[in-house]
């Protein structure tokens, strides 16, 4: 390929180009980004790896509690009952081959972290420490709770993130750093091509050829106005696959993690719980114990989110405006405190000026995670529906991690879940490009126009001359999430708040970028970032809107049951971006298992 | 007595005063706390100056990386600074704030008396505001080959690690590569070419150190230079300014100990 300038559709001024050709090009580098890299690097691939942040700042690494897998290091334990735990967990919305497959790869997964280095916490005889966990069980919820998590103190997802891009660097990843991913190439037939990323430290525009792309972007908590979410979780994935009319799935599937820091929104590991720490009301009353009798301070997010709101709404919340509640670490012993909870005794001591050993920390349910994403299968490979084919991959797309909607989460996902699938499903993606690429094969032309959706984007936003900033926009998109699509829902509040969000996304076209240069240009990224972000939000809304149910995460007051007849599938949202329209469809939820070594976990009541 | 000064295009000027904010009243606000901010941008020629900003602490959380969205919010668009996380773990926001090298999102504006003046890390070539251009950092740390190296075949569960060896990996780990420490060594700013500094060297002696990996020797041997060791004079400035209470200049002194004793 040449380096010829390719024209703006808008304003006709010409952007250089440079072209790069790989056999697979990874977009993002956090835990899902990096072990795709590194497998797909093993497999003899020529892989480069595009990412907005230093691979190390990626929002990875501040997961803190732990990452899940059945090795059985503090008692018995089995992928069996991580599989049960996990698919009820997802309130039955998960796939359960996709859950086999998470499960039953976890403990390898997890010795590989050990043998890169992960410096886990250690058992007395020298094992990996496992800490309880809420929704982790044995005995396919009949027994005690299960130690599960595996933990490097509280800093887990950093001593991963850290290891892994070790790893990177041992297989000399070629690494493409603060490149800011645009908008995905696809051709006539449906076939994903590469991808077009912004260099930030020049302004220069480059273009990625690839047989198999890979994202693995990661959430968009900062749709919402308080997130445990870095500021960089803005979903740029998949709001490029919306752009390029694929669906995104269960988007109406938001986590609300009990415990963020009043205020600050800081994350408080739940392995706190884990390690014996309860919340109370403002009566100093363990008031989980009412909610969820057996597992209690450790039941699932969905249950424990809900429980705190509850409380809450009945006046029993502290604080001046007894609008939070407080999490109990100061009857644990400091030595503990010290070697399992260092990191969030910090957090706490920072952002809410509590001395954990003494006082309790005031907490939030606060958005955490995001189930929905792009719908895959359990090799990594995209998904969408076609000519009645709900399982139809689309060609030379994967997406992975909080990007990807695989479905292993279902409705509501399980502390310590993501870390694994991170690992699972990036070295399941490394895997199937080693069983289906060719090292170096020649790749065809790229259309004609592959370059235009991103470049009229990037030009239309840079030249944005509007009379309002992008920071008020997304402030009031925030709010709008934040107001109208909460732990709880009702078809009123969806309805506005739909009417509402719409509203922002049209009022966009009055954006305002003052910054003109382009040199590390931030005015214009956050603007294309607050542009994927409203695309998500509206999606996100309008499938809410539309699941009249409750299950996991989406409680809707109006619908207070689960309804399997009618509900038991996976929304798929389109988007139209000229119309600015949202249309729903459907995928079936996988009813079988991928092996015959369990059979189908049937549905029945979700209780804690 | 010589008198050093910079040179001209690097002569920092008085920039623009921003006007103070007006509250949610729509009266000017009262509760304010003034901004003094290094701002260079490769692409007009000009050279650096210092603007400053009035934030509204009624209407602002009460870190210094919450002032700087808030003036990026609702000033002054064009301020550049690079952030993510906001909670002091992905090492993103590091800048030179009233004179020390941290963290902007974990240091609290009641933190410092007056304006609060804020420059990019010092000595590292700046690409735009508060940006600097870490690359040789990062390829510093590559350079230590900052992965666990075995020759004995991977047991089929994990390595065994006692308790008191894991310890040994406390208070090196946790580094965040935010090059606030390398940035804030004088022996670094003179031979940050050759010189791999506190924030790359703790990263060493956390792979030394740790009782799985098996290339000790290779990697002291990596180390056993007049440059790449030995430039550290035990300034202790590094372990002054780490935002994580990391200790590099012991770990440092730990691995120039490891290379004495294999001596005999």
């Amino acid at each position: 390929m040449s380096n010829k300038p390719a024209s703006a559709a808008y304003t006709g001024q010409a952007y250089p180009i440079t072209d790069h050709t790989h056999d697979v090009v990874v977009v993002g580098a956090g835990g899902a980004g990096l072990r795709a890299t590194v497998g797909a690097s093993q497999a003899g691939l020529r892989t480069a790896c595009i990412t907005k942040v230093f691979p190390t700042r990626s929002h990875t690494v501040a997961a803190q509690g732990g990452v899940a897998a059945s090795l059985g290091n503090m008692g018995p334990d089995n992928w069996q009952w991580h599989m049960y735990d996990t698919v009820k967990g997802s309130d039955w919305l998960g796939d359960q081959d996709a859950i086999e497959y998470l499960v039953r790869n976890a403990p390898a997964a997890v010795y590989e972290l050990e043998h890169w280095g992960v410096p886990f916490s250690r058992t007395e005889d020298g094992r990996i420490y496992q800490r309880p966990f809420g929704g982790m069980t044995t005995d396919f919820g009949r027994g005690p709770p299960a130690q599960r998590t595996c933990a490097a103190a509280d800093r887990t997802g950093h001593a991963m993130l850290h290891t892994l891009y070790g790893q990177a660097l041992r297989n000399n990843t070629e690494f493409f750093i603060e490149y800011f991913a645009i908008d995905l190439i696809m051709d006539e037939d449906g076939r994903c091509r590469g991808v077009i990323a912004l260099k930030l430290d020049d302004g220069t525009l480059h273009r990625f050829r690839g047989q198999q792309t890979i994202l693995a972007t990661g959430g968009y908590g900062r749709a919402y106005f308080s997130a445990t979410s870095a500021h960089t979780c803005t979903g740029d994935g998949n709001a490029m696959a919306l752009r390029a009319g694929l669906a995104l799935q269960d988007m109406e599937f938001v986590q609300f993690h009990p415990t963020g820091i009043y205020g600050a929104g800081c994350l408080i590991t739940e392995g706190s719980r884990g390690e014996g720490g309860y919340l109370t009301n403002s009566e100093g009353e363990r008031f989980m114990e009412r909610y969820a009798p057996s597992t209690k301070d450790l039941a699932s997010r969905d249950v424990v989110s809900r429980a705190m709101t509850m409380e809450i709404r009945e006046g029993r919340g502290v604080g001046k405006k007894k609008d939070h509640l407080f999490l109990h670490l100061d009857h644990l012993d400091p030595a503990i405190l010290h070697e399992r909870l260092p990191g969030i005794s910090d957090s706490a001591r920072i952002f809410a000026g509590v001395d954990v050993s003494r006082e309790p920390i005031p907490v939030l349910p606060t958005v955490h995670y995001n189930m929905g994403g792009i719908p895959t299968n359990y090799h990594g490979e995209v998904l969408t529906l076609r000519d009645g084919d709900p399982d139809s991959v689309v060609p030379g797309l994967m997406a992975l991690g909080e990007a990807a909607c695989v479905s292993v989460h279902g409705a509501n996902r399980l502390g310590s879940n993501s870390l694994i699938d991170l690992v699972v499903f990036g070295r399941a993606a490394g895997l199937r490009c080693g069983e289906t690429l060719t090292a170096g094969e020649k790749q065809p032309d790229l259309p004609k126009d592959s370059a235009d959706l991103a470049l009229s984007r990037l030009d239309h936003f840079r030249n944005a001359a509007g009379g309002t900033p992008t920071a008020v926009l997304r402030g009031e998109m925030q709010h709008v999430m934040q107001t109208n699509c909460a732990v709880y829902r009702t078809g009123e509040t969806l309805e506005e708040g739909s009417e509402l969000i719409h509203k922002v996304w049209k009022s966009a076209a009055d954006l305002g970028v003052t910054d003109r240069s382009l040199v590390w240009n931030t005015d214009l990224v956050e603007t294309m970032e607050f542009d994927n972000l409203i695309q998500q939000a509206v999606v996100t809304m309008d499938s809410a809107k539309n699941r009249k149910e409750s299950r996991g995460a989406h409680a809707r007051e109006d619908f207070k049951d689960r309804d399997d007849k009618n509900w038991m599938k996976h929304t798929l949202a389109f988007l139209d971006q000229s119309s600015q329209t949202v249309s729903i469809d459907y995928r079936p939820v996988h009813s079988y298992t991928m092996s015959n070594d369990i059979e189908y976990i049937e549905p029945k009541a979700r209780v804690y | 007595m010589v008198q050093l000064t910079l040179p001209k295009n690097s002569r920092m000027t008085e920039g623009k005063v921003w006007p103070k904010p007006d509250g949610h009243d729509g009266k000017p606000a009262t509760n304010l706390k003034e901004y003094r901010i290094y701002r260079w941008s490769p692409d007009d020629g000009a050279n650096p100056r210092i603007d400053t900003y009035f934030v509204d602490l009624d209407d602002c959380g009460p870190m210094i990386l919450d002032g700087l969205i808030w003036i990026k919010s609702k000033i002054d668009p064009t301020l550049t600074f690079r952030r993510s996380c906001r909670e002091g773990i992905c090492g993103s926001c590091a800048m030179n704030i009233d004179g020390t090298n941290t963290l902007a999102c974990t240091t609290g504006m009641d933190a410092v008396d007056g304006a609060i003046k804020i420059y990019p890390l010092p000595h590292m070539p700046v690409v735009k505001d508060l940006v600097p251009d870490l690359t040789r950092f990062y390829a510093q740390h590559a350079s230590i080959e900052p992965w666990l190296k075995t020759d004995t075949a991977a047991p089929e569960k994990e390595w065994r690690q006692s308790h008191e060896d894991r310890l040994k990996l406390d208070g090196l780990y946790e580094c965040i590569l935010c090059a606030c420490c390398s940035t804030s060594c004088p022996s670094y700013w003179w031979n940050g070419d050759r010189y791999l500094g506190p924030a790359v060297l703790l990263q060493a002696y956390r792979w030394l150190i740790d009782s799985r990996d098996e290339h000790t020797g290779e990697r002291l041997d990596q180390l056993e230079d007049p440059f790449r060791l030995y430039r550290c004079h035990t300034i202790m400035n590094c372990s002054k300014a780490c935002p994580k209470g990391l200790n590099p200049a012991k770990a440092i002194a730990e691995i120039k100990q490891m290379m004495v004793a294999r001596q005999f």
